[in-house]
């Protein structure tokens, strides 16, 4: 296009400043907001997903609780525990694909609560799991030097310990290589074999892991074991249920409850609550969608308004053109490129902006658990706003024609 | 220059159509001025806007410097339009956002001229109708005569053959109106051709021929 052209677009939308402004805001503001709630939407799922990011998805954690129903002679309200034997019957059932118990050392919390941990003259106090080798894959443990726990670790009862990078640099110093070194746990030494980082933060990374069957020996859990947890593989929501009732089933059968006894083991199905979870976002995601597109066709019903109005007042202007020689094509392709060229500059202030709150919100709001990295599908702008150029293209098209049509004489007598 | 040969139009309205323009036959010269007079409703303007090659006709001939102006498409119509006519309108519409200068080259640019070269004629049209200061101001800051001054030279720019004035006078006071048609006689020395549709006498009596129009019929062209 010529430069001739553009000082011809430029003078004419610089004539009605307000009108011109006024079609800008229509469309930067629907592309704004297009791109602020799929920002806060992409926010919302990402700050949910964060949360699903430290364990595996595909689990099954069962606790021990109390019965409620009377079975097998036993009044209600007897405390079940889990031991060696719920774990060696689910480890042999169909459809468990890896398998950990956990026991948590006295003195501390019911799970594994925080014990104090000694190195030389430093000690503070950490919380210490004792599992089975499988608890790698159903905590997404991320190993960075030496190895997890092992079968050997468990048959021998050996004193191992993993432990986690802030661990390691409070005992040993950041970066120090602690391999075979001996820390001391609740006043047992153990060798330290393993250090591992986990993406659920801090929470998770202030741990110390030990055998089960070594904690369960030195901290006199006999064959205690207060937790089970094992992945379902890529079961769906029915099937990962179906496993849940045949665990429990399992359970049942060893500790004589009633198996429809609800509270005699309770059962957290992680499939199904990141399966309710992504439901809910898909519904946000629609949601947004669908707000976004009100906002883009309230866009496109502006321009396409101002548009027709613009092109309305113009008739005489049309009209003189038309007799100084100006073809109906050349009318029409101002016009449009008139529409075209505000859309595009609309749309464009619109998406800038747009980001430019999101990074505010991003930098302004610490990551939560609800809400953290608001990207922008940018992508998906870009689409909005050729798709408003388009609509604008087409709003300055329309009334173009009907306008190119109109006889000169007829226009330039209009007063 | 203009012959016309048993011109018929006719306007649809509603389910009737009305006859406007009865076997129009005239004939005018290269670098005649001939003033078209009739009452409202008599089909001048209708007439203007067939010799404008702004509207079509039904039945007749348009020859218009030896051309054959009939069943134009409109691309064909605007560049004979750009090409041998000139327009000068009773309210000089010119364009409210440009300038004097600006208005003036608007042909040129219909032409394809690039913008200096056509700033450079639009000033000498300018300077040609007394306006070469103004060139820089808009027509709302120019009284009716001006305005009208830089219509003529705008109508001029394109080298016409044919200039159309469609009342050039009926907005202004009968002085300027004086100074007006002194400018369009001037013009018509050098060799154009001009039609200037009017209802007043004054206008008529300066140029050389006076066609009057009766429903849509030529009355008497002497």
């Amino acid at each position: 296009m010529s430069l001739d052209r553009w000082l011809e677009i430029l003078s004419t939308l610089g004539r009605n400043r307000l009108r011109t402004f006024l079609t800008m805001l229509s469309v930067a503001w629907g592309i704004l907001m297009l791109v602020v709630l799929q920002g806060a939407g992409q926010g919302l799922s990402h700050g949910t997903q964060e949360q699903f990011k430290d364990d595996a998805v595909n689990s099954i954690w069962m606790f021990a609780g109390r019965t409620t129903i009377p079975y097998g002679g036993y009044p209600v309200g007897r405390r079940l525990t889990f031991d060696n034997g719920d774990y060696d019957a689910l480890r042999d059932a169909p459809g468990v694909e890896h398998l950990t118990g956990r026991y948590g050392i006295r003195g501390g919390g019911f799970f594994g609560g925080e014990v104090i941990v000694r190195r030389g003259d430093k000690s503070s106090s950490f919380d210490v799991r004792s599992v089975h080798p499988d608890h790698l894959y159903l905590e997404k443990t991320i190993m960075v030097a030496g190895r997890f726990l092992n079968q050997r670790d468990l048959d021998g009862h050996r004193k191992v310990a993993v432990i986690g990078m802030p661990v390691r640099d409070f005992l040993f110093g950041p970066g120090a290589d602690p391999m075979g070194q001996w820390i001391e746990v609740n006043g047992v030494a153990f060798q330290v074999v393993g250090v591992f980082t986990d993406e659920g933060g801090e929470g998770e990374l202030r741990k110390v892991y030990l055998p089960i069957t070594t904690a369960q020996r030195a901290f006199g859990g006999n064959d205690r074991i207060n937790m089970l947890m094992f992945t379902v593989g890529d079961a769906d929501v029915a099937e990962s249920q179906a496993l849940a009732d045949q665990a429990i089933a399992l359970m049942a059968e060893h500790h004589d409850f009633a198996p429809a006894d609800k509270q005699a083991v309770r059962v957290r199905n992680n499939v199904e609550a990141f399966d309710r979870f992504n439901k809910i976002f898909k519904i946000i995601e629609l949601f947004v969608w669908v707000i976004g597109l009100g906002t883009i066709v309230a866009g496109i019903v502006g321009v396409s308004n101002i548009m027709m109005i613009a092109v309305k007042e113009r008739t005489k202007e049309i009209g003189v053109r038309k007799a100084l020689g100006a073809t109906p094509s050349s009318i029409i392709t101002m016009i449009v490129e008139e529409a075209v060229f505000l859309t595009a500059i609309a749309g464009y202030v619109g998406l800038v902006a747009g980001v430019a709150i999101l990074q505010l919100v991003a930098a302004v709001l610490p990551a939560n658990d609800f809400f953290s990295d608001p990207t922008v599908d940018l992508g998906l702008a870009i689409k909005a706003t050729v798709i408003l150029i388009v609509a604008g293209a087409l709003a300055g098209y329309f009334p173009a024609r009907a306008a190119a049509r109109v006889n000169p004489i007829v226009a330039l007598r209009d007063q | 220059m203009v012959r016309l040969d048993k011109i018929n139009k006719y306007y649809r309205v509603g389910a009737h159509s009305l006859h406007v323009l009865r076997d129009v036959d005239l004939e005018i010269e290269p670098g005649e001025m001939v003033s078209i007079m009739g009452a409202s409703g008599s089909g001048k303007s209708t007439l203007l806007n067939v010799l404008g090659i702004l509207d079509g006709y039904e039945r007749g001939e348009y020859w218009l410097d030896g051309t054959l102006m009939r069943d134009l498409n409109e691309r064909k119509a605007a560049h004979y339009r750009n090409k041998f006519l000139g327009f000068v309108f009773q309210s000089f519409n010119l364009l409210p956002f440009k300038t004097a200068a600006e208005n003036v080259a608007l042909p040129l640019y219909y032409q394809k001229v690039p913008r200096r070269k056509r700033n450079r004629i639009a000033m000498q049209y300018l300077e040609r109708v007394g306006l070469l200061d103004w060139a820089e101001h808009l027509p709302s800051e120019m009284s009716g005569g001006q305005k009208q001054r830089v219509a003529i030279a705008r109508a001029l720019i394109g080298k016409p053959r044919l200039i159309l004035a469609d009342e050039p006078t009926g907005a202004l006071d009968s002085e300027t109106s004086h100074q007006i048609m002194d400018l369009l006689t001037e013009i018509h020395q050098t060799g154009i051709t001009m039609i200037v549709v009017t209802h007043e006498h004054d206008v008529a009596a300066r140029t050389q021929r006076v066609i009057h129009l009766k429903d849509g019929r030529v009355e008497a062209d002497p």
